[in-house]
């Protein structure tokens, strides 16, 4: 993927903290999700949460170990059922497979229902390239396409735009009467606009919740029942999906269907659950005349290999793990810099766009492991964070370290001195004469160098104790006992 | 007491503790005798290499690990004051030598016989009250490592619940991070600041007169703040208060 562009987290969030309106934002409403899944949860009963959560693991474990296999019987029902199944090693080969799709059927319009895939692949710019004009369907989705920006969060893509934004975008854009103030009236404006869209459009693309290997289906979760309109109404139907989103029956997809909705919302079951398992048949009222299932790779294969990242691809893409980061919450979706953000994007965007490109993220964490916690797969984000800030500084991957040469000089003077307990005691000597100028009553409030200076800006710095414990230790403990 | 036998327990006190807070050491030792537990400090120790692991320095970590390895081998059990740093031992040693022949069992050995400090006196010595003493209210923040990956919910509350004259009040949103972080929090400074002003405001919130807790690294961080917002509230090591020298 060498074309992705990907913002610098450092530059990206210093932005965010300094904004004062998304700070507010982000303190009133980033509790309002977790609160939600909480509650679901404490409904539920947390023992058979935690139930379902390794009934889960143990599917999504059992289907990433023998992958090939479901993905070939997959294929098998699709084309049993009346459709066409494609495999994408890339983002350009996916995009080429849907173009080639839309030409074929000269499609000039493409209605979709909100898929993080087609926002991976950059799918709305080429199609417009081609001449068929996307339209996101999904109302969150619909005011960031206005707007050009990529999702805030994975499942609730313009949760930062307050009603005034929103009445601001429309008019610019001409959506509604102009001067729209109640939300209502904005959401009016919305289904009057993309209603016509959805009844002339030619073609329908969605992404895909799931895959369900035995029937050949495709599952949809969705609160406003635009996916169901983008997967009955177009003459020709192409679902993107990566190839992890694979379950292999039915059965197994209870188990996600009961974890989604709960871990992203705390909804016991979205408004809308749609199922597609091909084009329509003889009899049906409705339903595309031709199925297409686009199976995405674009670097999968890179996590399914590598056994200490394959649990990224356990990932149901339900947010939790955004709304209970108190990194995100702090910085929010876009400082991430490209489709994924928050802790599990900080994984997946490394690993999907080239670690050259996505090197800052696994050190955008505090590794306090709230993610992991929260997540309903239980991946263990902290532990794959670790691992990838090792393949960033040693250089595991593709042309040697990439930390910078401050630190690798730190971490060596660090490991130095640690080895050897009376340079250790040396070195502490010199520190305890040069802090004497700043310490006072045994804190420092201006470190003068960094990184010091910049633990100070906000934090008083505990000085060097006058005795290190081991000499407390030598002087006095050892003989009480 | 357990058993007949005297419980023998090495101390690694961590290299925070030792260069910064010393008293927290003398807390533990306190601490532990005062349960009849025989404590040793093995001298050459000196730092986990949790700072270099973290920053992704895996090989540079491995040879702390390797001193530290030596200098516990002959320990029956090792006391940490550190939720963090146990942590390390713990978990991410035998990770960290997964596939090291000679290194790997000793790893595997070590994590079996280290112990974070409320767990060692709750789920080892059985105890919840050592005998202290401490006036006021108090609110404990439980540490990121500590809660997550050693899972300890209970024995710090336990513990502090079992101490003369101390009332404890909750922390609200305990268990979100402090902001420390290790390299986090100077390497995005910004963000840890951000999160830690939550933290303060909770803290004071609380009218509490100290916070406690089981990492020196979450105590810099929380007692930074506080004295730099000239709060009159003390971050304190629970180890202190059990040990009698908070």
């Amino acid at each position: 993927m060498a074309g992705v562009k990907m913002r610098e987290f450092r530059r990206a969030s210093a932005r965010a903290l300094a904004d004062d309106k998304l700070q507010s934002f982000l303190g009133r409403s980033m509790g309002t999700f977790d609160g939600a899944r909480e509650e679901a949860i404490e409904e539920l009963s947390r023992q058979r949460w935690d139930e379902l959560r390794e009934r889960g693991r143990a599917i999504k474990r059992h289907t990433l170990d023998n992958l090939d296999y479901y993905l070939d019987m997959l294929c098998d029902r699709v084309s049993q059922n009346g459709g066409h199944t494609h495999f994408a090693k890339d983002s350009d080969e996916a995009r080429r497979i849907v173009g080639e799709i839309a030409r074929a059927r000269g499609a000039k319009l493409a209605i979709k229902s909100k898929s993080m895939v087609s926002e991976e692949m950059e799918l709305n710019p080429f199609l417009e390239s081609m001449g068929v004009e996307p339209v996101e369907t999904d109302l969150g989705e619909y005011i960031i396409q206005l707007a050009g920006e990529a999702p805030f969060h994975i499942i609730a893509p313009a949760m930062h735009k307050s009603k005034e934004d929103v009445g601001e975008l429309f008019e610019k854009k001409g959506i509604g009467l102009p001067n729209l103030k109640e939300i209502e009236a904005m959401a009016d404006a919305a289904r009057v606009a993309l209603r016509g869209k959805l009844i002339a459009a030619d073609m329908g693309i969605t992404g895909a919740n799931f895959m369900v290997a035995e029937t050949g289906t495709v599952a949809l979760v969705t609160n406003e029942g635009n996916g169901r309109f983008c997967t009955s109404v177009p003459r020709t139907l192409v679902s993107i999906a990566g190839m992890e989103k694979i379950v292999p029956c039915l059965e197994d997809l209870a188990v996600f269907m009961r974890l989604l909705p709960r871990a992203a919302t705390g909804q016991r079951i979205s408004s809308y659950v749609t199922h597609v398992s091909g084009p329509r048949r003889p009899g049906d009222e409705d339903g595309p005349e031709e199925f297409h299932l686009v199976i995405v790779d674009n670097g999968r294969s890179n996590l399914l290999e590598d056994p200490d990242l394959r649990e990224a691809l356990y990932c149901i893409r339900c947010g939790a793990c955004l709304n209970a980061c108190p990194v995100y919450r702090k910085v929010g979706g876009h400082a991430y810099g490209w489709v994924y953000p928050g802790p599990i994007g900080a994984v997946v965007s490394p690993a999907l766009a080239g670690l050259d490109k996505g090197k800052e993220l696994p050190y955008a964490s505090s590794l306090c492991g709230a993610c992991k916690d929260v997540c309903p797969i239980k991946i263990n984000i902290p532990h794959m964070l670790l691992k990838l800030r090792s393949s960033v500084a040693e250089g595991a991957e593709r042309g040697g370290t990439k930390a910078s040469l401050g630190e690798r000089l730190a971490v060596k003077g660090y490991g130095w001195l640690m080895s050897r307990p009376r340079a250790l005691s040396m070195a502490r000597r010199l520190g305890r004469w040069m802090q004497w100028p700043v310490a006072r009553r045994g804190l420092i409030r201006r470190a003068p160098v960094p990184p010091f200076s910049r633990w100070t800006r906000s934090r008083d710095l505990p000085a060097l104790a006058p005795r290190p414990f081991r000499d407390l230790w030598r002087r006095e403990l050892a003989e009480e006992e | 007491m357990v058993g007949k036998a005297r419980i023998r327990a090495s101390l690694f006190v961590t290299c925070l503790v030792d260069q910064l807070f010393p008293r927290v050491g003398v807390g533990v030792v306190r601490a532990l005798r005062s349960q009849g537990v025989s404590v040793d400090f093995p001298p050459d120790q000196t730092c986990c290499g949790q700072p270099l692991f973290n920053s992704g320095f895996r090989k540079e970590a491995a040879a702390l690990a390797r001193r530290t390895l030596k200098s516990f081998a002959h320990s029956d059990r090792v006391v940490v004051p550190s939720g963090s740093c146990a942590s390390m031992m713990k978990v991410f040693y035998p990770d960290l030598f997964r596939d090291d022949p000679e290194w790997g069992p000793l790893a595997r050995d070590l994590s079996g016989r280290v112990h974070e400090f409320s767990q060692f006196m709750v789920n080892v010595l059985g105890v919840t009250d050592v005998g202290a003493a401490y006036e006021g209210r108090v609110a404990y923040h439980p540490s990121c490592h500590l809660l997550r990956e050693l899972g300890a919910v209970d024995e710090p509350v336990s513990l502090l619940n079992g101490v003369k004259g101390l009332e404890r009040v909750e922390l609200p949103e305990a268990g979100v991070c402090c902001g420390f972080g290790g390299g986090f929090s100077v390497k995005h400074a910004g963000i840890s600041e951000a999160m830690l002003k939550d933290k303060v405001d909770n803290v004071v919130g609380t009218g509490a007169r100290a916070v406690a807790s089981c990492d020196a690294g979450c105590l810099m961080q929380i007692g930074g703040g506080l004295s730099r917002r000239g709060a009159d509230v003390r971050a304190v090591h629970l180890a202190e208060i059990l040990g009698g020298v908070a």
